[in-house]
């Protein structure tokens, strides 16, 4: 079982995140492996082990400090990193960063061909969700999309799907592209011996002309969308709270029967 | 200059256009000229009738199993024709015909937007960031625009001058896909308004222990939907379509109730866009008040019953 997983540098969550240029701030500071990346790499591990044989790519597309988000890959367990990394490719929407992913996976299928790729299902810092669908169109592979559970049989591979009205349960052949949810698993710790091992391990540095991707179709110039303001929202002002001493429900009641919400 | 078109992807429930698809009409009125595009193989002509008071000049019918994102986005691509903009509703499953049909076209998308306007010829988008405590605006650059809405942005009204509605069928060709759908095993509705348009969520959280009677009695006495937070929905204590967060629905009601919830990071990212935020919580230091425009630091076992009973009188006295 030969899988990539795409893992992506963003803020951390908890840390104060915000926007330089239109861009998201991204540094090695507050930056991390994005939280529903975990489940991607989860996911891939458990399928290799299951397998008995295999090997995990994790791949992450961003400047000099993303090194940071495959190094965790290689904490939890993952074989080889690469990381994509190159001025041209600053400001590229979702569909020239796909286009980035997408040569970069066809550069390993090449090699040996791949099975999978596994990717999160959304970035935590722009929400968009898009990338897994724009990749799979990109490569022309099977798309298995927001997978609460995965399994591999022979050239196939099935996923269950929880949608809002339904649950779908979709096949498709290898090679594809499947995002997981952060219900298809339990992400593991990182142990000892990993994160010791996974500080000397190599990073594979790829610019686009090892991929053969022209600038031209990546970065700012081919963004279809650009951020022309961002700022941060202010405060809720007015903001009161109060203890419940005995008629708590009350003040809770007059609040929303006085703001025409009860 | 003739008004660009604007073709609005309709939703349907049972049959009938969804509130959410008549904010996207209203919203769609002032970028250009409706047109609504339906992918079903059964509609009802007086639901076409109703989209045009809200100002569809056109409704497109297109026919075929759509499933499957991919096939979904090929037959809008067809029924859209060279429409300057498509708009539609931000669901995960929309998102991936955004994608898809952006792929195909070479239209600039935004998803999640919270409005849309027309300036100089392109479409720009509002929306808010990280975990809504960043708004943002964008420019879709591109001569094409997709714009995925999220409900409760917008609010729906019926067009001054209603549309013509000259329905029409439109036969496509669609593509042969790589996968295949297995099974699909429908999810009941629960009942009321649906989670993501609901004009008031009343959440619960680890703090009901399970017991879902009094958010539930909230949320009726409100006319709003049940939340909840992950934690609820992992313990089983109530159904995942009910979650509430990053991962579950996104919700921007006029009014959200959080009861007994701490207001982790992942479960603001899915409310703080809402009018008024109220949270009752027995812990004064709970993430959730920073968050919030009233709060009440309580056991929801006591302010719950109170709140209602004063609400139920109030009602009652009027
Ligand atoms: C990748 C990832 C994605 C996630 N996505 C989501 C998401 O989409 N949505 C989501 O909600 N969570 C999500 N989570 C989980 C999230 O981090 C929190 O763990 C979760 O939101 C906490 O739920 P809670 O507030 O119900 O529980 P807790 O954090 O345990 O809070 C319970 C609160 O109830 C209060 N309480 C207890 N008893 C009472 C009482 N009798 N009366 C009043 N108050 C009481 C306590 O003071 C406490 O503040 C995600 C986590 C991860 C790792
Ligand atoms: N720059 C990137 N490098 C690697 N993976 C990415 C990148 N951007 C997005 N992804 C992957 O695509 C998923 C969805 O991201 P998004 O569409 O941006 O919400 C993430 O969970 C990642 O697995």
């Amino acid at each position: 079982m030969r899988i990539l997983v795409t893992v992506k540098f963003v803020p951390d969550l908890q840390s104060q995140r915000s926007f330089t240029d239109g861009a998201v701030t991204r540094t090695g500071d507050d930056g991390t492996m994005n939280e529903l990346d975990e489940n991607a790499v989860e996911a891939a591990l458990q399928l290799k082990e299951a397998a008995g044989e295999g090997e995990v790519y994790a791949l992450t597309v961003g400047g000099a400090d993303a090194v940071a988000a495959v190094r965790k890959a290689l904490q939890l367990g993952a074989d080889h990193a690469l990381h994509v990394s190159d001025e041209a490719i600053a400001g590229s929407d979702v569909f020239g960063t796909a286009k980035v992913i997408a040569a970069a996976v066809r550069k390993v299928h090449e090699e040996a061909p791949l099975d999978l790729v596994i990717t999160g299902m959304a970035a935590l810092d722009g929400l968009t969700s898009m990338l897994p669908t724009a990749l799979a169109a990109e490569l022309d592979w099977s798309q298995l999309t927001l997978a609460s559970g995965l399994t591999v049989d022979g050239g196939t591979a099935t996923i269950v799907r929880h949608l809002p009205d339904a649950h779908e349960t979709v096949s498709a052949p290898l090679p594809a592209v499947v995002s997981v949810t952060d219900e298809a698993n339990t992400p593991r710790y990182p142990n000892f011996k990993l994160m010791m091992a996974a500080r000397t391990k190599p990073v594979t540095t790829w610019t686009l002309a090892d991929l053969g991707v022209s600038p031209a179709e990546v970065g700012t110039g081919a963004a279809r969308t650009r951020v022309v303001v961002a700022e941060e929202r202010p405060p809720r002002e007015n903001r009161q709270i109060v203890t419940d001493t005995g008629d708590g429900g009350n003040q809770l009641a007059d609040f929303l029967l006085e703001r025409g919400l009860a | 200059m003739t008004a660009a078109t604007v073709a609005v992807l309709v939703e349907l429930r049972d049959g009938a256009v969804t509130r959410p698809t008549y904010e996207a009409m209203t919203l769609a009125r002032s970028l250009g000229t409706p047109v609504a595009v339906v992918l079903a193989d059964d509609f009802d002509p007086a639901e076409g009738a109703r989209l045009g008071t809200y100002g569809a000049a056109e409704v497109r019918i297109v026919a075929g199993d759509v499933r499957l994102p991919s096939r979904a986005a090929a037959a809008l691509k067809q029924a859209v024709g060279d429409a300057a903009v498509v708009l539609m509703v931000s669901t995960f499953v929309n998102k991936e015909i955004a994608a898809r049909l952006a792929v195909a076209t070479g239209a600039g998308v935004v998803v999640d937007a919270a409005g849309a306007e027309m300036i100089d010829g392109r479409v720009e988008t509002t929306q808010t960031v990280f975990a809504a405590t960043w708004n943002v605006r964008t420019r879709i650059e591109s001569e094409r625009a997709i714009v995925a809405i999220r409900p409760n942005t917008t609010m729906a009204e019926p067009a001054e001058v209603p549309g013509v509605a000259a329905e029409s069928v439109v036969t496509v060709d669609l593509p042969a896909a790589r996968e295949s759908v297995v099974s699909v095993e429908p999810v009941p509705a629960p009942e009321g308004v649906p989670l993501a348009e609901a004009p008031v969520v009343v959440s619960g959280g680890r703090g009901t222990n399970g017991d879902y009677t009094l958010v539930r009695r909230m949320a009726e006495v409100l006319g709003g939907a049940v939340g909840a937070s992950r934690d609820a929905t992992d313990e089983g204590w109530i159904s995942h379509e009910h979650m509430v967060g990053q991962t579950g629905t996104t919700v921007t009601p006029a009014l959200y109730l959080a009861c007994g919830i701490s207001g982790a990071v992942h479960h603001r990212g899915g409310m703080q866009a809402s009018g008024t935020i109220v949270a009752v919580n027995i812990d004064p230091d709970a993430p959730i008040f920073e968050i919030s425009d009233f709060g009440v630091v309580g056991d929801l076992g006591d302010v719950l019953p109170q709140a209602i009973a004063r609400i139920e009188e109030r009602r009652r006295a009027r």
